[in-house]
């Protein structure tokens, strides 16, 4: 310290602070040096709960494995936000190199302009093959014939139930399953034995009721379609409604509110609550109440939706890993990329714990995944879900649902009969038709 | 702008000097030239491109960009739920600016003849404005409408759904608004009130004025360009409502409290339609500047009647 003390110069001051600028910059960053031989993969996803807690470890065991790649994990919140940030990073260009995403959505995010199309031979080089997965979601993972979206699982609606309540009301086999009803008259006697065990109170809890209500769509897109009914015609250009079969959904739902054997005034909330607290003996519900109802010990298992109407479909989303668009990308992060799908698609059977149902075939045939209970009760559903519409306004929470589920939920109540029902929904749908698509196909 | 700067100046003045003006004018430009720069470019130009865009079928990815003349408006104007966010907008300007105004009015008055611990009252009614949005919305969200726990039916012992019955949730957003913006109202009127010369009042104490007679004769008419200052920047915020009720309501329930831009924000953000985003925003848009203009006269007039 033999010099002059130290000044500060008002350069010195600048050019400080500016270094220091940098350094917090620097610091905010993932922690991976960029001289470093690991790949980095960017993926977003909007896991949350149980679903985020398993995808974390997930990408923990992929890592472990993978000493060469580095997976960045982004978790954004679900919903319609979510989607606006990828279409606004996939507009952009320079966007994650993979996004969880919901397959009823491919069509409205303007698969082509706002997604990449999956690479097929990559993604064979990584070991997956289109025909192991469930025919129908593999089929609706195409847009205009381009596979745009690589399915993971199918989140269906299932029918949950109270073994308690079904024991007492002797509703369970000699295995201490529920048995199978087929047919409307079959589901009615399980449900009246329900009621009387429950002493009068409505044995079956689903969301029927509320501001923005979706249940009576998923609901109804559960029984009509077993019927053989659809909405749109293939290229969503007409509507295709079969009136006798959409009556004799809604009339069965009335059923369900006329005689007391649901509660036509329960909303979503009220809905988990009356089967966690064993208040229900039957929730109609998507699967993703599972872990919730373990951790609060309510005696439950599960089964598929009841067959009613002729098959056993059931209302269904599913989550698909989807590339959103990129100007450049770059080969060695997409074959990369490929590689962390392929791994989190061949271990779904951890990814089940959560409730959700393999897509990927041969993960069901997994003792590791057969010995998941009650996750495994409802696995044959995988190819009879019955997904949305591929037009651009469907998709968990549009428009749609909502038009849909409150059109049908005065129903249920009987404030408003099946026909007048029928007929809001269809105004509905037409209303939503006659709007422009944003993402029209002859722009690709 | 040189011109209309300059002219004024240089009627009547040697040509010589008028010369010099220019320049000064010249230098003029150079010093905006920043703000001019930034002014252009992030608001003048996004409000031409956004003009554009409305006659345009563009969406979020910036394609599909065909013009569509006048299909966007057509299609606004027979849209029902824009017609219902437009008028949940004039509801809350209508049932927020009244409050807002008077309330700010009743403070500043109680403040200023409070002759203790001013400071404290200052604080406690200008406080709430200091707060960004996102912290008024959690807190009246998660603190003082729950139904079950919130503060008021806590205190009141009542069973209203505050944000959750679309026929009270739009008062619940004026109720929170008024409590959070008033504060800036009130500042207006309070430094108006303190800029009043003393003399007056000494002057009407002298010939027997009561208090109220004060107030009505001297302050309320010494605060008119106040007033009227505060009901047009009070109407034009209130025009613009977003952010709380985004944040507590995202619009509902039933739609009930949805404004006009979050129409524009949902159709073009969560519904990629950027072109008819931006005819929802130009019709938002004409209504402000024809407020503003209407504004404009009747401040004109009472000047006018004034002077």
């Amino acid at each position: 310290m033999q010099g002059p003390p130290p000044t500060i110069s008002r350069r010195n001051l600048l050019g400080g602070s500016l270094a220091l600028l940098g350094a917090g910059a620097a610091g905010c960053a993932i922690p991976v040096g960029l001289g470093s031989s690991q790949t980095r993969v960017k993926y977003w996803h909007f896991l949350g709960a149980s679903d985020g807690i398993i995808m974390n470890q997930m990408v923990g065991a992929f890592a472990k494995e993978h000493a060469d790649i580095f997976i960045e994990e982004n978790v954004l919140a679900w919903g319609e936000p979510y989607y606006t940030k990828v279409a606004m990073a996939g507009a952009g260009g320079r966007s994650p190199d993979l996004a969880t995403f919901h397959l009823a959505r491919l069509a409205g995010i303007g698969a082509g302009q706002l997604l990449d199309p999956i690479n097929v031979d990559l993604l064979a080089e990584a070991g997956l093959r289109g025909a192991d997965f469930s025919p129908p979601i593999w089929q609706r993972a195409h847009y205009n014939g381009t596979l745009y979206a690589v399915p993971f699982d199918a989140h269906p609606m299932v029918q949950y139930y109270n073994t308690d309540i079904c024991a007492k009301a002797g509703l369970l086999g000699a295995d201490g399953k529920l048995r199978a009803t087929t047919g409307p008259d079959e589901l009615l006697a399980a449900l009246r034995k329900a009621k009387d065990a429950m002493g009068g109170e409505p044995p079956l809890a689903f969301d029927a009721l509320g501001l923005g209500t979706v249940g009576p769509w998923r609901v109804w897109w559960s029984l009509y379609p077993q019927s053989g009914g659809t909405l749109l015609s293939e290229d969503g250009s007409r509507i295709t409604i079969d009136d006798a079969k959409a009556l004799a959904a809604l009339r069965f739902m009335r059923t369900l509110g006329e005689e007391g054997l649901c509660d036509p005034t329960t909303d979503y909330g009220a809905s988990v609550a009356k089967f966690t607290n064993n208040q229900a003996a039957f929730l109609w519900n998507g699967d993703w109440e599972t872990t919730g109802l373990k951790d609060r010990g309510t005696p439950f298992s599960m089964a598929r939706f009841p067959s009613v109407f002729g098959t056993g479909a059931a209302q269904a989303d599913c989550h698909v890993f989807v590339l959103p668009h990129q100007r450049n990308r770059d080969p060695e992060v997409e074959r990369a990329t490929y590689r962390f799908i392929a791994y989190l698609v061949k271990n779904s059977a951890d990814w089940a714990v959560a409730g959700h149902v393999p897509a990927y075939l041969p993960a069901l045939q997994e003792p590791e995944y057969l010995a998941l209970q009650p996750q495994s009760e409802y696995r044959s559903v995988i190819t009879d879900v019955a997904l949305d519409p591929q037009v651009w306004y469907t998709g968990s929470a549009s428009r749609l649902w909502i038009e849909f589920g409150e059109a049908f939920s005065p129903v249920i109540s009987g404030e408003r009969t099946p026909e007048e029902g029928l007929a809001n929904a269809k105004a509905a749908l037409t209303r939503l038709m006659s709007a422009p698509n944003p993402f029209p196909v002859q722009e690709r | 702008m040189t011109t209309t700067v300059a002219a004024p100046v240089a009627s009547g003045a040697p040509a010589a000097k008028a010369k010099v003006h220019r320049s000064w004018t010249q230098h003029g430009l150079l010093f905006v030239a920043p703000f001019l720069l930034v002014y252009v470019a992030f608001l003048v130009w996004p409000t031409l491109l956004g003009l554009r865009m409305s006659f345009s079928s563009v969406n979020i990815a910036g394609t599909n960009d065909r013009m569509v003349g006048f299909a966007n408006y057509a299609e606004a104007f027979g849209d029902p739920r824009m017609w219902r966010s437009l008028w949940n907008t004039l509801v809350f300007t209508a049932l927020s600016t009244v409050p807002l105004v008077l309330l700010g009015l009743l403070f500043a008055l109680l403040v200023h003849n409070l002759r203790f611990m001013q400071w404290l009252w200052r604080l406690s009614f200008f406080g709430p404005f200091l707060l960004p949005s996102a912290v008024v919305a959690v807190l009246w969200l998660q603190m003082i409408y729950p139904p079950e726990y919130g503060l008021i039916n806590g205190t009141l012992g009542t069973d209203v759904l505050w944000l959750g019955d679309p026929g009270v949730a739009m008062w619940s957003m004026v109720l929170t608004t008024v409590w959070w913006t008033v504060g800036f109202n009130f500042l207006l009127y309070l430094a108006a009130l303190q800029s009043i010369p003393q003399h007056l009042y000494e002057a009407a104490a002298i010939d027997g004025a009561t208090g109220w007679d004060k107030l009505r004769s001297i302050t309320l008419p010494m605060l008119s360009r106040t007033t009227a200052l505060i009901v047009v920047l009070q109407l034009l915020a209130s025009l613009k409502v977003f952010d709380q009720i985004y944040l507590m309501t995202g619009g509902g329930p039933e739609d009930s409290t949805r404004p006009i831009i979050e129409y524009a924000y949902d159709v073009g953000f969560t519904g990629y339609r950027i072109g008819y985003a931006s005819a929802v925003s130009y019709i938002l848009f004409v209504i402000i500047v024809v407020v503003s203009l209407v504004q404009l006269r009747l401040f004109r007039k009472r000047e006018e009647v004034a002077s």
